[in-house]
């Protein structure tokens, strides 16, 4: 089981290197793109803006998948991918914003107004900025200063699972009364993952105090 | 020859689009060899975004989109919510663009019936190159074919009480998978008050690039007003109404506050989801800026003189 972890760390790559291939392809102007490729339409940047968006919310369901997984099999040695998993959703995250930076390229005042003005816009930047000091303080070392502030601290990628699907709910443009299909099975995943948690700690404590 | 399978149009009758966008260079040079007197009656009415090379009147960086473009990345729900969808051969194979008729009706002195052929038949078929701004600030540059709407409502013949024109989307689930979805209230309906479809700009299209209209693109007549959003060029049009009072075009329907009767191209008054003060030129990196009523302030800015456009969105 040597290579199992580089193994997962270059599944995890596998996204990006398809959009990656996706943008090249565009930028060559293939009608079309070979294999492996994501699929991008005439309008790329769009296209792998919302790409790296939705694999960050599948990284964060991933990663917060984990410890109910753990729980569930006793199959321990899943928690050494948190970390992993939760990094690489920071990173999709960033990903996801820089393209935005390239769409907008560099118009600061213009990007200002969208953020000020546009509350999906906004939205999505506090989710990034939940999930910054999350990833700073993922090292060995900020686990150890941290002590049991840290697990407190941490529990914010709760938050952030919440406000990135509202980003993703609010982003989408739809009729009124009609049903945002996609948002809503990315909304019931997290509250199963996010309940399961709860529920958890409930029986937990209900153990305890008969013991 | 406005209509016909795509099957009818053999490959070489096809203009490349190289050809396509010189070809008023060419009857130029033709002309210069004396082989041709008209090419002199090529001219098209004032202000339009023109491709006349020869004239030297393509502004900077308003190169006509491809094909490929124009026909891969379309909103028309009625074949799905994707970009991709309304050109995919498994959701709109099954749409059958002929025969066509379309019915005038409402206040109008010759309400009928009418084979698409015939209603063309009333007025002349020219080129429009117009700039195409969606309401999702992603624009292009788009060669039409089609009749003016006005030489078209002068021959129809409205009474003097019709002050606005309601087009309606043809409706067939059977061929139309969108339709069997509710992602909007069909039919399609669009509107346009009485000075806005009698603007020389309004055009009633059946082709792009020389080729008849593919049914992604509203096959095969639908409507392009180029001062406003794309929303407002009903495609696959089955119905023209005269009527007086102002319709409730089907996007005011479904979110009357994102979207209104006007939807005129207006930099200064944003969707409440997003600016729209810019666009992203479909082919282009860097983004434009979006220009009042599009780059037709000239022609169209006169009809709303007074009128508050923030409100009239």
């Amino acid at each position: 089981m040597k290579f199992a972890k580089p193994l997962v760390f270059i599944a995890c790559l596998i996204p990006i290197a398809r959009i990656g291939w996706g943008i090249a392809c565009a930028i060559a102007g293939c009608t079309a793109p070979p294999y492996f490729a994501q699929h991008l339409g005439v309008n790329p940047i769009r296209d792998a803006e919302i790409e790296t968006g939705l694999w960050t919310l599948r990284f964060l369901a991933i990663a917060l998948a984990v410890t109910p997984a753990r729980r569930i099999t006793h199959w321990n040695v899943l928690a050494k991918y948190r970390r992993m998993l939760g990094l690489f959703t920071f990173f999709y995250a960033c990903v996801h914003l820089s393209l935005w930076f390239v769409d907008w390229w560099f118009d600061w005042p213009a990007m200002w107004d969208e953020i000020v003005k546009h509350k999906f816009i906004l939205i999505g930047m506090l989710t990034f900025l939940i999930l910054l000091p999350l990833a700073i303080t993922s090292t060995n070392g900020w686990i150890k200063r941290l002590g049991k502030r840290w697990a407190k601290l941490h529990r914010l990628v709760y938050l952030a699972a919440i406000t990135g699907t509202i980003h993703y709910l609010w982003g989408l443009s739809s009729k009124q009364g009609s049903t945002p299909t996609f948002p809503i099975l990315y909304m019931a995943t997290f509250a199963l993952l996010l309940g399961y948690r709860a529920w958890d700690k409930l029986r937990k404590q209900k153990q305890l105090a008969r013991a | 020859m406005l209509i016909r399978k795509p099957t009818d149009i053999a490959s070489s009758e096809i203009t490349p689009e190289d050809v396509y966008l010189n070809r008023r260079q060419f009857i130029g040079t033709a002309g210069a060899l004396g082989l041709g007197a008209v090419a002199a009656a090529c001219g098209t009415g004032d202000g339009k975004l023109r491709i006349d090379s020869a004239a030297g009147e393509v502004e900077q960086g308003e190169k006509p989109n491809t094909y490929e473009e124009i026909t891969h990345y379309n909103n028309f729900y009625e074949f799905g919510y994707g970009k991709e969808d309304p050109s995919d051969p498994d959701l709109n194979s099954k749409f059958r663009p002929q025969p066509w008729t379309v019915r005038v009706e409402g206040l109008v002195k010759k309400p009928a019936d009418y084979h698409l052929e015939d209603l063309i038949k009333l007025a002349k078929v020219e080129d429009r190159t117009y700039r195409f701004r969606c309401v999702e600030a992603w624009s292009m540059v788009i060669p039409w074919q089609g009749i003016q709407l006005s030489n078209l409502i002068n021959k129809l013949q409205p009474l003097p009480s019709a002050k606005f024109v309601e087009f309606e989307t043809v409706v067939r689930p059977s061929e139309m998978p969108g339709q069997r979805t509710n992602s909007l209230d069909w039919p399609y309906i669009e509107g346009l008050r009485m000075d806005e479809a009698m603007n020389p700009l309004t055009l009633v299209a059946t082709g792009i690039y020389g080729k008849s209209l593919l049914t992604q693109n509203g096959a095969p007549v639908r409507l392009v007003i180029p001062w406003k959003y794309g929303f407002k060029g009903a495609k696959s049009i089955v119905k023209i109404r005269f009527v007086d009072k102002q319709p409730m075009n089907t996007w005011q329907i479904q979110n009357p506050r994102e979207y209104g009767f006007y939807a005129n191209v207006n930099p200064t008054v944003d969707h409440p989801r997003w600016t729209q003060a810019s666009e992203r030129r479909i082919g282009q990196f860097r983004r434009l800026e979006t220009k009042m009523f599009n780059g037709y302030a000239d022609q169209v800015a006169s009809m709303y003189a007074g009128m508050d456009l923030r409100k009239n969105f």
